[in-house]
């Protein structure tokens, strides 16, 4: 019940929230230069300054930049996210198409990063010092230190071109048209590389925040009291010192939720991923306002999203927060 | 004797290369006994904690280490015990309970879960049978409700509660030895007598051996049957209780027993006649009340009215909670207040701005409760004390030259000024502490609990140096404290306060001898080892 007003409390935060992502988007995106115009003009070669106008007029780049922003803000309200006139379909429909197989990655990299990373962490607290820590110690370095594009590239070349294990790019094969398990499958495969890609850094950053907060809840006092009881050291482990180590982990986990969408521009980009960051890399080039601004409003939502999850994850993972 | 339940014998535990001595203790005798409270004492750095956590072979081993000697409990050596036989032991036939009631408990586990885990290591008791046993066990150390107990989280629980949990957990077994770590030096003096009375209670009840760590001779004196004396590793006296508490042979401990200070009051002094200092008037202070959803307000302070003349020393005396700590910090304003006035010399502090205020901060400083959290560690002790001078306006060379004489002042060389502050003991710091606020020249200060992290023979030289600099340099002191004994030593008046209100505001001699409020009466009685030092100067005087 308490979750629950919680929850309708939260929700209620969020509305300035994404109110303000939404005025300060737009505003971001008319002080840049050049418009979907200019762009398409300049696509076409040539284009006299009569037809700029046509173009412009049509999109409703003539209006002054007060009544485009009331008119956007009205279309907003009734979740009408505009017109793309460069992909020639409603925003919306656009987004939506490319939701699924972003999400797809953006999950499978975030619980990759959290579960692979918090277990590296606790094998490496508990040999600490020893051959495993070092070594987890010295690939989460690296992992750190190699850019998610680079690491990318290197991937096709090893994999996909060199060994040939894994497809280069793309959500699936084309023309394959596979059923059931075997289009599992075979999503499966294309998103091996960039889920690793995408997950490797914060993979290693968790990693190296699980130890140290292992090793910090190792010297608490409770830990002496459990053994005082003559626990296991494992059941010490797992049973006491865990659950205390994951909170640090929740609390930067938030975090990456949004750092997450921005990563995802450069992986999709790399392995030709058709998701939201594809989408928003080509908006982006083509000055398509309309649609880029449609995709910085859901990536917002998602975030907040996101972050209510971890907020109730920590919630139930932790008795002291009162709620 | 035969009825020993375990014997330690000549023992030492090596510290790691780099500590301040090789072995924390050597040579260490000691007989533990069924039924019978044995008290091992020493201050801090004496290696006693380190002697109870070899026994249940807890000791952060690889790099402290039993050296040497044995440890026998039912006829095996606990030094030697391989880890799984320890594993039986712990928790079964020897339980602990620890210092920090805050800490030892984990967080995220509720109670009944952290008692019943000690029954699910040791018996295979079903389920339904071991939650019974853990009512049974939360009702045996008095905890109110049961079965709400069960299902509530430590932080739910206040210290004297959380501590009560960990003897029930502790007893669960049944077992044949206790160990006690400082189970109530993180307690309220009330608490403190209720706890050690429950840890007497039902250590007779059941006949269990306790060795009981302490630092407080007032402890020993309520609760121990045998006493061992701990002087830097060394075990310098030990006997009965009433023969090493009334008549002590070893320097050591004769020292220790005279430096706690007497719970006796000071002959009743005239009235001071002199202008006010300080005069708090319906001071108001609520904390906790958040916007929307938020959750009960509490209130800090409540028509708070205090009076402190030139020249006197003004005891603030209660529990953690009562306000004491607050009002400090409103009289300094390091704290705003929601209502009411504070006159530092007639003038109202409580509503000045910022810049108004910054010419009256000097006349008002602070002397803090942590030696080790209250100054700056990056900064060189010269510039600590000469900081406060310097933003006042006073040439940096002068300032500098000031901090060292005020070094010597508060009896530290003159060398300490280019040290750092990690360089120094507690009692040291703390007198660097009280230097810094000296800097100053201010007129009132405001010490916050200045000697309740300190050892007490170290209490002792820092309270006689705020007596001796109060007298010399004609000051009037605010002196918050939960230890009445340091209050009736120091104070020329007490203000009591309970749960943010002054109940009771007297000369210290009269409050010794006819305390007026019942909490004020509480208190009193709750000083633990209230009346070994009259029976013992009864006894002196009577030989």
């Amino acid at each position: 019940m308490r979750l629950a007003r919680y929850l309708g409390y939260r929700l209620l935060l969020a509305v300035p929230v994404i109110l303000g992502i939404i005025v300060l988007n737009f505003f971001l995106i008319h002080a840049a230069p050049g418009d979907a115009a200019s762009v398409l003009a300049g696509e076409s070669g040539a284009a006299t300054p009569e037809y700029m106008a046509l173009l412009r007029h049509k999109f409703g780049l003539d209006q002054p930049l007060s009544t485009q922003f009331a008119v956007y803000l009205l279309n907003m309200a009734h979740l009408d996210l505009g017109y793309s006139f460069r992909n020639d379909s409603p925003v919306l429909e656009l987004i939506l198409d490319r939701l699924g197989p972003t999400l797809l990655l953006m999950l499978t990299a975030f619980v990759v990063a959290v579960l692979l990373g918090s277990l590296l962490g606790v094998l490496a607290a508990s040999g600490r010092n020893g051959w495993r820590d070092n070594l987890i110690s010295l690939a989460s370095l690296v992992a750190y230190a190699t850019p998610g594009f680079w690491l990318g590239l290197m991937m096709i070349v090893v994999f996909a071109i060199n060994l040939a294990w894994l497809p280069t790019s793309g959500l699936d094969t084309v023309g394959a048209d596979n059923e059931g398990w075997d289009e599992v499958i075979d999503i499966a495969r294309h998103l091996v590389m960039p889920a690793t890609a995408l997950s490797l850094f914060y993979l290693a950053l968790y990693a190296r925040v699980m130890r140290a907060s292992m090793l910090e809840q190792t010297g608490m006092d409770y830990v002496t009291t459990a053994r005082a009881k003559g626990q296991t050291e494992r059941r010490i482990i797992f049973g006491h010192v865990l659950r205390n180590a994951l909170l640090t982990v929740v609390t930067m986990a938030g975090v990456q939720a949004g750092n997450l969408i921005g990563g995802s521009i450069v992986v999709e980009t790399v392995f030709g991923w058709p998701g939201i960051g594809t989408l928003a890399f080509n908006a982006l080039q083509s000055r398509d306002l309309n649609l880029l601004l449609g995709i910085f409003f859901v990536s917002a939502c998602l975030v907040v999203v996101v972050n209510l999850i971890v907020d109730l994850v920590y919630v139930t993972l932790d008795p002291r927060i009162e709620i | 004797m035969s009825d020993a339940v375990l014997t330690i014998e000549n023992l030492a535990i090596a510290l790691p290369k780099g500590a301040d001595r090789p072995l924390a203790v050597a040579g260490v005798n000691l007989e533990l006994h069924a039924g019978k409270v044995t008290c091992l004492i020493g201050e801090s750095g004496s290696g006693k904690s380190l002697v109870a956590r070899a026994i249940l072979g807890l000791l952060p081993a690889p790099h402290v280490r039993v050296a040497d000697g044995r440890i026998l409990f039912e006829g095996a050596d606990l030094a030697r015990a391989k880890p799984a036989e320890m594993r039986a032991i712990r928790g079964a036939r020897i339980a602990m309970i620890f210092q920090e009631p805050m800490t030892a408990l984990n967080p995220l586990h509720t109670i009944g879960r952290q008692i019943d885990e000690v029954l699910r290591i040791h018996t295979s008791l079903p389920r339904a049978q071991r939650l019974a046993r853990v009512v049974e066990l939360l009702e045996s150390v008095n905890l109110p409700e049961p079965a709400r107990m069960l299902r509530s989280f430590p932080h739910q629980l206040s210290g004297g509660q959380r501590q009560r949990a960990m003897i029930a957990m502790a007893l669960a077994l049944k077992p044949r030895l206790l160990i006690a770590d400082e189970p109530t030096t993180a307690l309220d003096v009330t608490t403190q007598a209720q706890i050690l009375q429950l840890i007497r209670d039902l250590q007779r009840e059941h006949g269990t051996a306790v060795l009981f760590i302490t630092h407080d001779f007032g402890v020993v004196a309520d609760i121990a049957d045998s006493v061992a004396v701990l002087q830097k590793g060394d075990l310098v006296e030990q006997g009965s209780a009433a023969q090493v508490l009334g008549r002590p042979v070893h320097a050591y401990t004769q020292a220790l027993i005279a430096a706690v200070p007497k719970l006796a009051a000071p002959a009743a002094q005239p009235p001071s006649t002199a202008p006010f200092i300080l005069q708090a008037r319906d001071v108001e202070k609520t904390y906790g009340a958040r916007g929307l959803f938020g959750g009960n307000a509490t209130k800090a302070l409540n028509r708070v009215c205090i009076e402190l003349r030139r020249g006197e020393t003004l005891g603030l005396v209660g529990e953690s909670g009562s306000g004491k700590s607050t009002l400090a910090r409103a009289v300094t304003r390091l704290m705003t207040v929601n209502d009411g006035e504070i006159l530092i010399s007639g003038r109202d502090i409580a509503r000045m701005t910022r810049s108004q205020l910054r010419p009256m901060r000097k006349r008002v400083q602070m002397v803090f409760q942590d030696p080790y959290g209250s100054l700056d560690p990056r900064q060189r002790v010269v510039d600590i004390i000469a900081e406060g001078p310097i933003i006042h306006g006073t040439d940096p060379q002068a300032a500098r030259k000031e901090a060292c004489e005020l070094l010597a002042l508060v009896g530290l060389d003159p060398s300490a000024a280019q040290r750092f502050a990690h360089e120094f003991s507690g009692g040291q710091r703390q007198r660097i502490g009280i230097a810094r606020a000296l800097a100053l020249r201010p007129e009132l200060l405001v010490a916050d609990e200045p000697v309740s992290a300190l050892d007490v023979s170290v209490q002792a030289q820092v309270l006689a140096l705020l007596a001796d600099i109060k007298t010399r340099l004609q000051l009037s002191m605010l002196f918050v404290t939960h230890d009445l004994r340091v209050a009736l030593q120091v104070c020329d008046r007490i203000a009591v306060m309970q749960k943010g209100e002054v109940v009771e505001v007297a000369p210290t001699s009269a409050i010794y001898g006819n305390p007026q409020h019942p909490y004020t009466k509480a208190l009193f009685a709750a000083v633990p080892g209230a009346h070994w030092q009259d029976r013992l100067t009864q006894e002196t005087m009577a030989s």
